[in-house]
């Protein structure tokens, strides 16, 4: 068998997990796993300035393919700065691994230089943590920290390196194990069949049923069964924030997303609804609003791989547990086998009510009361120019939320967000890890001025490495999500919201060798915007002038039910 | 409702920070919490005395069993069970009138004084948690000058185990 040294078996393993990229950036106890790394050409490591970032790259590769990303940092700060990164990772629950340096064993707990407890620190913002202890370990716990990463709920894992682990002169025999056998993990592959058949009973006697599809559709690579038992049952469906593109966004069955900024006609057939099949969705407080007044109509028939999400907010009268595809392919043979239909007539009046609700609210701004480009014409623009078909990968905040509404994805794993933590400065090393391993997509981050300030200093590792994003920053100059509810609950006082002293984007971008595009006109964006993506090998900045005083709408009134919003700053249902 | 909650669990580094941590992350309340090898030296068990309500207890049930050292769990309160602590505690017995009446009680509670000086007496009891606080109760003429308690520890009746 070969000897290798423990940082040699961290690459091969890495290698034999068929790992491409890794994002990372080197420190003192890292330098033996670098210094592995540069002697090899299999796993290519890209090195962002900033660890946060390495993380959203490893994570938005894992969101756009399934499978896990892979991030490198050294100990203590570098550890520290991966934890948003982490943590974001670990609330949509998107597989990634995280290998972190750590001091030698002989110095831990001694408050040696750049030593932080990495186990401690991130064992709240992870599915598992592992701290190596022996060196021939290393190939059995990054197998199982990738077996644990991707499979169940999927989620990170970080395996913490004592330096002396990876000494070049200490050499073990490499075997990388092909399964491992965990008796504490076993998650669960299919769903009760009791329960299914049960769950199809009952959904198939509604007459306002509607689907709501989760995160979970489109991690557990569930789409296709999902489209399949829409264009079936010809049911309404709504999606989190997490499924956009699960269902194609012009499809008609599509109700747009539900929740706090979700679509009028979603949250008025959720509240209408007398059955409700969620499939992947943890009902999270902003989609449920006011759990006391949720869909007071509605028996809830909740799928969800992860035990602990299901009751865990709304109180589901049939529980399922089990993945997204294989519940959803035992439910298409039941509807296929079945007799029972659902009742066409009472589907005819359901799909009248909700074309009723979609006619008068549905997908409305004003344009015509202000010279300023409106946000959602933007992301408007982009769908149209990309055909719903490119990566949006989007910062936190109003324009999130634009782009969640009006940008209608053709197809899943396409929407990148950070929809549990909320993580400004994501969008753009997430549209970078995403455009590095699909050179050939149109890849978009949209932003804001705010947001992208978080992680700007990744405009250099696009030089380095030619990343050639579309960046659409939505200009507001003010934070403004935080803003808008400043206007709406604080009487307009806008702390702290204003962002003073912008930088020159343009100029900004183009000392970093990139193209920088300012717009201000809505009549010179369509000819910018093709422009930008017209240029295939360069990374574009498109600072957008938007109109500062928009607010996000639909927006739920606190604590109430599904249906009551704010549709504009002076209408209420 | 109060409930005794037994998880076996990985004896590996770090396997009981997960399990607190998770009380103190998610707010799950923590009445008392042993835990010691077993006779499987991979394994060890713990028990966790909680108060909440069902919603609440099933959720300390499912996020325990999600923790990847958590090899099972199990609410011993849904069966018929057998709950014991042990409590040692310390009084002051100076004079031939009290050492008398910490006897007497000690007796009446099935405990026994394995440690005296002229000056204090040390009970040591074992049993449900309300009968040492019923004792502790039957004390209060008495100084008690220390306790020390070692939390629940519970084992379900008959035949059923709680084992790989």
């Amino acid at each position: 068998m070969e000897l290798l040294s423990g940082a040699e078996m961290v690459v091969r393993a890495l290698k034999d997990e068929g790992v491409e990229y890794i994002y990372g950036y080197p420190g003192g106890s890292v330098l033996h796993l670098y210094d592995a790394l540069f002697q090899q050409e299999d796993v290519q490591h890209v090195l962002v300035r900033h660890e946060q970032a390495a993380t959203h790259m490893a994570d938005a590769y894992a969101r756009a393919t399934g499978k896990a990303g892979v991030a490198l940092v050294t100990s203590g700060p570098g550890a520290t700065n991966a934890i948003t990164g982490i943590a974001t990772a670990y609330t949509d629950s998107i597989p990634m691994v995280v290998i972190t340096g750590q001091v030698m064993s002989h110095l831990i707990g001694e408050d040696a230089f750049q030593e932080t407890d990495m186990l401690g620190i991130s064992r709240p913002v992870v599915k598992h943590n592992f701290s190596v202890q022996r060196a021939e370990d290393i190939p059995t716990i990054i197998r199982k920290a990738f077996h644990i990463a991707q499979t169940g709920r999927p989620g990170p894992v970080v395996v913490d390196i004592p330096k002396d682990m990876t000494t070049p002169t200490d050499r073990f025999p490499y075997e990388y194990p092909k399964n491992v056998k965990m008796r504490s993990y076993n998650p669960i592959n299919r769903g009760h069949a009791g329960q299914i058949k049960k769950a199809m009973d009952l959904f198939l006697s509604a007459k306002r049923p509607v689907i709501l599809a989760g995160g979970g559709v489109v991690i557990g690579q569930a789409s296709e069964e999902l489209r399949e038992l829409i264009n079936l049952t010809n049911v309404p469906t709504t999606n989190t924030l997490m499924a956009l593109g699960a269902l194609a966004g012009r499809d008609r069955h599509n109700l747009g997303m539900l929740g706090m900024h979700g679509s009028y006609e979603a949250n008025m057939a959720m509240h209408h609804a007398d059955v409700i099949l969620n499939i992947g969705a943890r009902f999270d407080d902003r989609v449920t609003n006011g759990t006391d007044k949720f869909c007071p109509t509605a028996k809830i028939i909740h799928v969800d791989i992860d035990p602990a999400s299901i009751s865990k907010t709304i109180r589901a009268d049939i529980p399922i547990v089990g993945p997204a595809k294989i519940v959803l392919d035992e439910m298409l043979s039941i509807v296929k086998a079945s007799t029972k239909q659902l009742d066409a007539e009472s589907l005819k009046s359901w799909w009248e009510q909700i074309e009723e609700w979609r006619g008068r609210h549905g997908g409305r701004y004003r344009t015509d009361d202000s010279e300023l480009m409106k946000p959602q014409q933007v992301i408007e623009m982009l769908d149209t120019i990309t055909n719903g078909d490119a990566y949006v990968c989007s910062d936190v905040g109003q324009h999130q939320m634009y782009a969640a509404q009006y940008y209608k994805f053709n197809h899943p794993n396409r929407w990148i967000n950070s929809g549990g933590l909320g993580t400004m400065g994501f969008g753009l090393p997430a549209a970078m890890g995403v455009k590095m391993n699909f050179p050939d997509a149109d890849v978009a981050c949209v932003t804001g001025e705010g947001s992208i300030q978080m992680n700007i200093q990744e405009l250099s590792t696009c030089s380095q490495y030619d990343i050639p994003v579309k960046i659409i920053c939505l200009n507001n100059q003010s934070l403004g999500m935080v803003r808008q509810w400043q206007d709406m609950n604080y009487e307009s006082r806008h702390s702290q919201s204003y962002m003073k002293s912008l930088p020159d984007f343009v100029k900004l971008a183009e000392s970093y060798g990139h193209v920088g595009m300012k717009v201000d006109k809505y009549a010179d964006l369509e000819g910018a915007m093709r422009e930008a993506f017209a240029m295939k090998d360069r990374l574009v900045f498109m600072d957008i002038a938007v109109d500062p005083f928009e607010h996000v709408y639909p927006m739920q009134v606190p604590r109430g039910s599904m249906r009551d919003m704010w549709l504009s700053k002076t209408e209420r249902t | 409702m109060r409930h005794i909650i037994s998880v076996l669990l990985e004896n590996e580094p770090g396997a009981l920070s997960r399990v607190v941590g998770l009380f103190s992350q998610r707010n799950f309340n923590i009445e008392s919490l042993t835990v010691a090898p077993t006779d499987d030296e991979t394994l060890s068990r713990l028990t966790v005395t909680t108060i909440g309500d069902d919603r609440v207890v099933e959720q300390i049930t499912k996020q325990l069993n999600k923790l990847i050292d958590v090899v099972k769990v199990v609410d011993l309160t849904e069966g018929e069970h057998i709950e014991r602590e042990l409590m040692m505690i310390k009084l002051k017995a100076n004079n031939g009138t009290v050492r008398a009446e910490i006897k007497r009680t000690a007796d009446i509670f099935r405990g026994q004084i394995i440690d005296a000086t002229q000056n204090t007496f040390t009970v040591q009891m074992v049993g449900s948690s309300s009968k040492l606080d019923a004792f502790i109760e039957a004390l209060s003429g008495a100084s008690i000058l220390e306790v020390v308690r070692s939390g629940v520890s519970g084992i379900a009746r008959g035949e059923k185990v709680l084992s790989l």
